[in-house]
């Protein structure tokens, strides 16, 4: 434990409270005016911001820091590669994987989820194979997967949700059989914020000796990540979605999959002998990032968990709960409100609809007041079709809102119902 | 209210929103052509009925918001009798009253009529695409061939 994580979790012994306002104080872009009103960032699923330490972190890289990695032989070179795999170790201890070289740099969870349909899937699926996914996924964790299935002839199989928005498990477990090759389901759903059960469903993945993917792009910010503890094959997650750069992200691998999984693209880097007749490829990670990579993201990504965990996962999941749960009982309390989304088990998403009013609307109505949420599909739009809407209005937190920024939601949402009364 | 926000969501605009006109399916029609907003999901499907070169009839069915709503309702009305030439010149009049410069005095075409309230959009880059929908649906009507059009 760091002496900030042990600051944090002292705090919260002393009186459980989580100062927010010391945290708010790292944000520079919080103080910022929109439209003559402070700023009210509810849109931290699509994006979170990024403290000054991560924003200083990247500056003082490319400052001093900068070179092209893995070329060893001058000065920079060193610093700037060993700036890189220090990060990727600070992301293994992150997601308590075993060892560093299962971690993987990649653009996103997008990239993660594409890296594992063309790699792994194209040589381990079949015709009539089957791939099992959710009603609640985003379409990065459906495309990749009907692209592999048009490419081998593997079925995709969809596991239904209910009205609140979880996975029906008894129809899950229906959907697993001797066919099912790959599990690839969220941790946390986007749209909703429903906590989906990783572990029974990676479980049930091996119990027919398939592999569980689970895209985390949602649960990184808000819970502790433990990849041994879930046994997950693979799990992926973004840096922008932790209060890191974009264009960087991360897949986790077991080794021996990894080992044993035909390279993503070809390049540099990526090899260790090149003739005309023959290439040998290099080890893992490496195998896996053709090209000279987002440097300077890594080293940004790496200042993120830092920060993360200096706040303290228990103490960030604790006060968003408490966030969560208030801002359910507001804007749940306004007349005409729906919300869409009411699973038992929630991290840091409010998806809701107004009566009368398209969420376009409230978005525009909201931004006027200085307040930025989401409106539209959230690149799910099978969960929209499933609760036949055409689009919600979403309110995703981070450790650093507050109640009274909640207050100014509720305030909003009910101008927005005078407007269209 | 915000005065930027009372020039957008304007009485008019509420209404046409609240009680969309010529919000139906037709049949039968000479022209059925399907709009879609990928960004945002808004789709629309507007139907014609054509006779010498004039517009008899237009109606439409969709769900969007009360922006795309309210244009596409005020556009079935303002469309009727129209030749083709008059609504080709009401597309682009339309165009550049929605897209041009906010600190400008608005550019009202001479075809507008009621549609000039449409001149808040300016102000809200981001809602364009709303307004514009309907007119993209129709043009690709009167030039026939096309069945479906999308904003990107």
């Amino acid at each position: 434990m760091t002496a900030q994580s042990v600051r944090a979790a002292s705090a919260m012994l002393d009186g459980g409270a989580f100062d927010v306002e010391r945290y708010r104080a790292d944000f520079p872009i919080l103080t910022t005016q929109v439209r003559g009103k402070e700023l009210v960032y509810l849109d931290n699923a699509a994006s979170a911001q990024k403290p000054r330490q991560v924003i200083d972190a990247i500056a003082e890289f490319d400052r001093a820091s900068y070179a092209n990695i893995h070329r060893g032989v001058h000065h920079l070179s060193q610093v700037a590669t060993k700036a890189y795999e220090g990060a990727r170790d600070k992301v293994r201890a992150f997601m308590n994987a075993e060892q560093d070289r299962e971690i993987i740099f990649v653009r996103g969870t997008t990239e993660a989820i594409n890296l594992v349909a063309s790699s792994y899937g194209r040589a381990n699926l079949q015709a009539g194979d089957e791939i099992l996914i959710t009603h609640l996924e985003h379409h990065s964790n459906i495309v990749p997967w009907q692209i592999l299935c048009q490419q081998t002839g593997a079925v995709l199989k969809v596991a239904p949700i209910s009205d609140e928005g979880e996975i029906v498990m008894d129809e899950f477990k229906k959907l697993v059989g001797k066919k099912t090759k790959i599990v690839a389901v969220n941790h946390v759903s986007n749209a909703l914020g429903t906590i989906n059960p990783v572990d029974e469903i990676i479980a049930l993945a091996h119990e027919v000796g398939a592999v569980a993917l689970i895209d985390g792009a949602q649960s990184a910010p808000h819970l502790a990540i433990d990849v041994r503890a879930l046994d997950a094959d693979f799990y992926a997650f973004s840096s922008h979605k932790i209060f890191g750069p974009t264009g960087v992200g991360v897949l986790y691998g077991k080794a021996a999959l990894l080992e044993a999984m035909p390279p993503y693209q070809g390049g540099g880097d990526m090899i260790s002998y090149v003739t005309f007749e023959e290439t040998r490829y290099n080890r893992i990670p490496y195998k896996f990032e053709a090209g000279t990579p987002n440097i300077t993201g890594v080293v940004g990504m790496g200042a993120a968990i830092d920060y993360i965990q200096s706040v303290g996962l228990d103490a960030i999941g604790a006060y968003e709960h408490e966030l969560l749960e208030y801002a359910t009982e507001r804007v749940g309390a306004v007349e005409g409100v729906r919300l869409v989304g009411t699973a038992a088990k929630k991290a840091g998403v409010l998806s809701f609809v107004i009566d009368g009013v398209h969420p376009h609307d409230v978005g525009t109505i909201l931004d006027q007041a200085g307040i930025a949420i989401r409106a539209g599909h959230h690149c799910a739009q099978p969960v929209m079709d499933r609760f036949g809407i055409p689009a919600t209005a979403r309110a995703s937190f981070a450790f650093y809102n507050t109640k009274a920024e909640i207050d100014a939601l509720v305030d909003g949402i009910h101008q927005i119902r005078k407007v269209f009364g | 209210m915000a005065s930027d926000l009372r020039e957008l969501y304007q009485e008019v605009i509420l209404d046409h929103n609240k009680k969309p006109r010529n919000f139906r399916e037709m049949e039968p029609f000479d022209r059925k052509v399907e709009g879609f907003n990928p960004l945002c999901g808004d789709r629309l499907t507007l139907f014609m009925k054509i006779e010498d070169g004039v517009i008899k009839d237009v109606t439409f069915q969709g769900s969007g918001c009360a922006i795309s709503t309210a244009s596409a309702s005020m556009m079935t009305e303002a469309l009727v009798g129209k030749t083709f030439e008059e609504a080709e010149q009401m597309f682009s009049e339309f165009h550049d009253l929605v897209t041009g410069d906010p600190t400008d005095e608005p550019k009202v075409g001479e075809h507008l009529d009621k549609l000039e309230i449409f001149a808040g959009i300016r102000e809200f880059p981001a809602r364009v695409k709303c307004a514009t929908l309907c007119w993209h649906t129709a043009k690709a009507a009167l030039e026939g061939g096309q069945k479906s059009v999308s904003t990107e």
